[in-house]
């Protein structure tokens, strides 16, 4: 008994030195900015407009995402090098890192906030862990399919993300399938398997009330739509007749699909091949309105009010952001940030945005209202931006 | 394959006459191109080119590729999937020193 109560009594101590270092607040106004070339991240106060801590060793970030852990203290990053990495942000320290495959493209948290699911690129899949930890829960190998070379490979794995009910859904590229994962039983998960939902699926997201998954398709017009409340009925084709006999553009940066960005009854999307933004009425899902914008959107994000969207662009026009008015559906401003403006995030009320401007190296805030410019932050090659309020929203 | 081969002698025989060979790249257009090759083939082959949405653009996948059809896929782009032409930005001259790059085997 003596030597154990010793040894928790040194364990305290050291415990207690070891979060001299750590910051004692909130942290419902933290975020995090990726460093995509050094691998690296910085731990940014939205209120200060202020840097806090710079963490490496996060490996090959480049198109890298968080999730957060349901008390908002920790960030799950997914790396491209199959890095999953969790960082306390209280601390500016990494907690634990795995490398849990060979190419990863992005994560979810689920609904209870006790599992990590990460999807894979190579070998194409999704990995299942525990957030305590990062011990391995599910590993479920992808549909497997015959490459361009004829060699055997598992089809890569996009759009994932946490449903209600401890579920996840995906989306596989290469053999056009969207996935339900139910993760009620850890030891047993069960999974609904839809195939043929359309050529070419790269993204998806959810509805925020968790009902609706939605694969956006590169091969062909249209989106795949699953209903969440009804995961044994087979997914629709929506917006099918969108685009249909005009020449597509080239793509020279993938759309996402991140969030979904709704105002009133209408949910606003990039359009793929097309420098439009489409406007699409919730429920019908018909296309109601196209808006012509300056290049291929790639994030198109409502302000959490609804009242505006913002909009990004592929190369070479990524030096551009617009801003459409919902109400009028008309462009009210266009903003030259600097060449690489890659990401872009509302604070939890939508008064200010935060973009990354990557041939800058920084990280520019403006004022929604005023539309102005009004903080920068130096960042070395800046990509996701990730503020905690995610934490409490399905499908983020 | 006989129709592709007959574009890249074309192609090659354009980049003589219009003297655009990979020596006359001078050394800021071939960073310029090099960053073009981290940031935006990375955003689909992955920043240090080990494969994304698009496969690995590594030295050992383009053993058996001529340099012609390798900047003609640059060129041109593969139709019917996401890789796109680069013709727009890229003369033919700069596609053949990028395919000589990454036949070589390049980290940017
Ligand atoms: C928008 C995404 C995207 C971008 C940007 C992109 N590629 Fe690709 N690329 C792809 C995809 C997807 C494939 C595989 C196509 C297929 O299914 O055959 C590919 C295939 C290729 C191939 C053939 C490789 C093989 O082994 O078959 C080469 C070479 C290539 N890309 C070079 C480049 C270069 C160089 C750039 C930048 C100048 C670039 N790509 C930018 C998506 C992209």
């Amino acid at each position: 008994m003596k030597p154990a109560l010793s040894l928790a009594a040194s364990l305290l101590l050291f415990c207690g030195h070891a979060i001299a270092d750590c910051l004692t607040r909130g942290t419902g106004d933290l975020g995090i900015v990726i460093e995509r070339a050094a691998g690296s991240l910085q731990i940014v106060d939205t209120t200060a407009h202020q840097s806090l801590f710079r963490v490496e060793g996060l490996g090959d970030l480049s198109h890298a995402s968080a999730v957060y852990s349901r008390d908002e203290r920790y960030a799950f990053i997914f790396g491209r090098d199959g890095g999953l990495t969790k960082v306390d942000i209280l601390c500016g320290k990494i907690v634990n890192r795995v490398i849990q495959g060979g190419n990863s493209i992005g994560g979810a948290i689920s609904q209870n906030g006790s599992l990590i699911a990460v999807s894979n690129y190579e070998p194409g899949g999704v990995k299942i862990f525990s957030t305590q930890d990062l011990s391995l829960v599910a590993d479920i190998p992808a549909t497997e399919v015959t490459d361009r070379e004829g060699k055997r490979k598992g089809s890569k794995t996009v759009g994932l993300v946490d449903a209600p009910g401890q579920r996840f859904a995906v989306t596989l590229y290469d053999s056009s399938e969207a996935w339900i994962i139910d993760m009620k039983n850890p030891a047993e998960p069960k999974i609904q398997r839809h195939t043929k939902i359309g050529a070419l699926p790269y993204d998806a997201l959810v509805t925020p009330d968790g009902r609706y998954y939605i694969s956006g398709l590169f091969g062909q017009d249209g989106l795949s739509l699953l209903d969440l409340w009804h995961p044994e009925k087979p997914p629709r084709l929506i917006l099918e007749g969108y685009g249909r006999g005009e020449q597509k553009l080239p793509v020279y940066k993938m759309p996402h699909l991140e969030g979904w960005a709704v105002a009133g009854n209408s949910a606003f999307l990039p359009a793929v091949g097309h420098h439009e933004v489409l406007v699409v009425r919730q429920g019908d899902w018909v296309e109601t309105d196209r808006i012509k914008v300056h290049g291929q959107p790639v994030f198109v994000m409502a302000r959490p009010d609804g009242r505006q969207v913002w909009v990004n662009f592929a190369f070479p026009d990524n030096d551009t952001i617009q801003v459409i008015d919902t109400e009028t559906l008309t462009i009210i401003k266009t903003l030259k940030t600097g060449k690489g403006a890659l990401h872009m995030e509302f604070s939890p009320r939508g008064e200010e945005v935060w973009i990354s401007v990557r041939d800058k190296d920084e990280v520019q805030v403006y004022d929604t209202d005023r539309l102005e410019l009004t903080h920068r932050l130096q960042v070395d090659k800046p990509s996701g931006i990730f503020f905690t309020a995610r934490a409490h929203k399905t499908g983020l | 394959m006989p129709h592709n081969s007959l574009l890249a002698a074309l192609s090659l025989a354009a980049m003589v006459a219009s003297g655009t060979l990979p020596a006359d790249i001078a050394p800021a257009r071939q960073a310029e191109i090099i960053y073009l090759l981290k940031h935006d083939c990375g955003s689909c082959h992955g920043m240090r080119l080990e494969g994304g949405l698009g496969p690995a653009l590594v030295a050992d996948r383009f053993a058996d590729w001529e340099t012609n059809m390798l900047a003609m896929t640059i060129l041109y782009g593969r139709p019917g999937t996401p890789m796109p032409p680069w013709r727009p930005f890229l003369s033919d001259g700069e596609a053949h020193w990028l395919a000589t790059q990454l036949k070589q085997g390049v980290r940017p």
